[in-house]
């Protein structure tokens, strides 16, 4: 649904996007994730066909960016960081507005406005200013709008910024149900927002992807060891000396008064041999669980990895 | 409904839903009706002044005396009018950041530059159509020309258009209101006294190019009942220049 293919683009000297392809399989949703300034932004204006790249191809709904930007925009929704809101108009007025300039017929114009009212349930609030509403209700009307005229593509830029963690659940639920019926691209500096809606990671730091995967498969790949996270209910003074004894075990560390973080070589699972261990020496086994990288760990290690490399050219 | 139309029917609402309209109409009115009714007091002081010197009822032209006086302070009045008219009509779009919306909907840039132009002007062709009570009402009790009034209004429409049109531009220039209609005025009084500097030079060729570029020697024709192909192309090729520049200044912006 979507192809990027050595996409870059230049502010003058500065480098926004460098060299950057990915695509996106038809009701998949994309995580497009990285610090602030990385070029997500950028990114997705290109995709909208509103900015011109420097070089590179982008075809969205097999319409390609730069020579058929109208059709383009036809095929995508988009919601900007700060959702585009006519606040002196009613709820209503904006999305027949919206509905207007992104082509309607005017016989449609009307079951489209209902349709998405529903679909965000916005009914209730259709008839009131859009200045009056909470943060929470026009973040709704702003994804309303991307949704209007119903395109297969949506481009959500930051969706749920500035939102309280209510409010968060309740567009990142939308999100979800909207997966499948839509093709979507997301993007954020937000850890979790990745890990609770996308299929897929892109990270992307200075302009460059530096991963692109699914979660597991990204700290599968990246994973240099096995940790197993393990709490005793009384564990004797030299628990961790005793644990460091076992085969396999590259290092013990404590984590708390009675929880230790038990280090193993890759492809080494620890947690039938601690959990004899523990049972045998009576130490109470009360809880054993395989720790696996977070998006915060991958994304740090990404990251860190890539200025690690830079400080040394 | 097309693009155009669409954007010309939400900028006719924002007029109307802001005082911005209704007070914009309020001062542009109140002042045409002073100064119309002053035209009025003083060509009828006159004609009395002239009754009791010559004895009988002087045959006034109204055209000269009340309704010329009355269309050049009409103009003027415009150069403070109309760029508050067009300030927020691209600048509260950036600041808003509802200018995204238009850039990745599928409509042009001409659409947007077009749709806005013609919604200002149409608000201020309305507020020119309400003027014309003026001389209706003198109508039953004064006899006067019609055309030199009608060319006079067409004139001043076009006048309004080049104006609109360089407030417009202004107005995609910066995303601050403020700024906006200080570059607006600037500019238009900046043109406007090329008149005075174009008589300051007025062997050379470069006065006479002073004298062309300013509008108020056409405005003048206009009001004289004149209406000539050079000065409708005056009027025809500075609106579409400052909205191609308009245009120009939007596309830019994309790259940015």
């Amino acid at each position: 649904m979507i192809q990027v293919e050595h996409l870059t683009k230049h502010y003058g000297p500065k480098v926004a996007i460098d060299d950057v392809s990915f695509s996106v399989a038809k009701g998949e949703v994309l995580a497009f994730l990285g610090p602030n300034g990385a070029g997500k932004t950028t990114a997705m204006r290109i995709l909208t066909a509103s900015m011109p790249a420097t070089s590179g191809s982008v075809r969205v709904a097999g319409y390609d960016c730069f020579d058929q930007p109208r059709e383009v925009k036809h095929a995508i929704g988009y919601l900007p960081e700060v959702p585009p809101l006519y606040t002196e108009m009613t709820v209503s007025e904006y999305l027949t507005f919206v509905g207007r300039i992104k082509g309607i017929e005017p016989e449609r114009l009307s079951s489209a406005l209902d349709r998405t009212l529903e679909q965000l349930s916005l009914g209730e609030v259709r008839g009131r200013l859009i200045a009056n509403l909470s943060r929470g209700f026009q973040q709704r009307v702003g994804l309303a709008q991307a949704l209007i005229h119903d395109p297969p593509v949506l481009i959500l830029d930051e969706p749920t910024v500035g939102l309280d963690p209510k409010q968060i659940i309740e567009i990142r639920q939308l999100i979800k149900a909207l997966a499948g019926s839509h093709t979507i691209i997301l993007s954020t500096h937000i850890l979790p927002e990745a890990t609770a809606v996308a299929q897929r990671v892109v990270i992307i730091h200075e302009g460059r992807i530096v991963a692109e995967d699914s979660q597991d498969q990204l700290s599968t790949r990246l994973r240099r060891s096995e940790k197993v996270s393990l709490t005793l209910k009384h564990p004797p003074p030299d628990a961790r000396e005793r644990l460091q004894t076992l085969p396999g075990v590259l290092s013990v560390h404590q984590e708390g008064p009675a929880t230790f973080l038990v280090e193993a070589e890759l492809g080494h699972d620890l947690r039938d041999d601690l959990a004899r261990f523990a049972v045998r020496n009576d130490w109470g086994l009360l809880e054993l669980t395989l720790v696996t990288m977070t998006l915060e760990d991958v994304f740090l290690r990404l990251t860190q990895h890539e200025e690690g490399v830079e400080a040394q050219s | 409904m097309s693009p155009v139309g669409a954007i010309v029917r939400k900028e006719l609402r924002s007029y109307f839903v802001s005082p911005i309209a209704y007070v914009v109409a309020s001062v542009f009115l109140l002042l045409i009706g002073l100064l119309s009714f002053l035209a009025v007091a003083t060509a009828s002081n006159r004609s009395l002044q002239m009754l009791r010197g010559q004895g009988n009822l002087p045959e006034l032209n109204l055209n000269e005396i009340v309704f010329r006086p009355v269309f050049y302070n009409m103009a003027v009045v415009l150069l403070l009018v109309v760029p508050i008219l067009t300030m927020r009509l691209f600048a509260e779009e950036k600041k808003l950041k509802t200018m995204e919306l238009l850039m990745t909907s599928p409509v042009t840039v001409t659409d947007i530059v077009m749709g806005k132009f013609f919604a200002a002007f149409a608000v201020f062709a309305g507020l020119l159509a309400l003027t014309a009570v003026g001389p209706l009402a003198l109508a039953p009790f004064a006899p006067f020309r019609w055309e030199p009034i009608l060319t006079a209004y067409l004139g001043v429409l076009l006048m309004g258009g080049l104006f609109l049109s360089a407030g417009i531009l202004a107005s995609s220039l910066t995303e601050n209101q403020i700024i906006a209609v200080i570059l607006s005025f600037g500019v238009l009084l900046l043109f406007w006294l090329f008149a005075w500097a174009g008589q300051v030079f007025a062997e050379s060729v470069f006065g006479k190019v002073l004298t062309y570029l300013s509008p108020l020697d056409h405005f003048d024709h206009m009001v004289k009942g004149l209406v000539t192909t050079s000065d409708l192309v005056y009027f025809a090729a500075g609106i579409v220049f400052a909205l191609f520049l308009t245009h120009r200044v939007v596309e830019s912006q994309r790259w940015r």
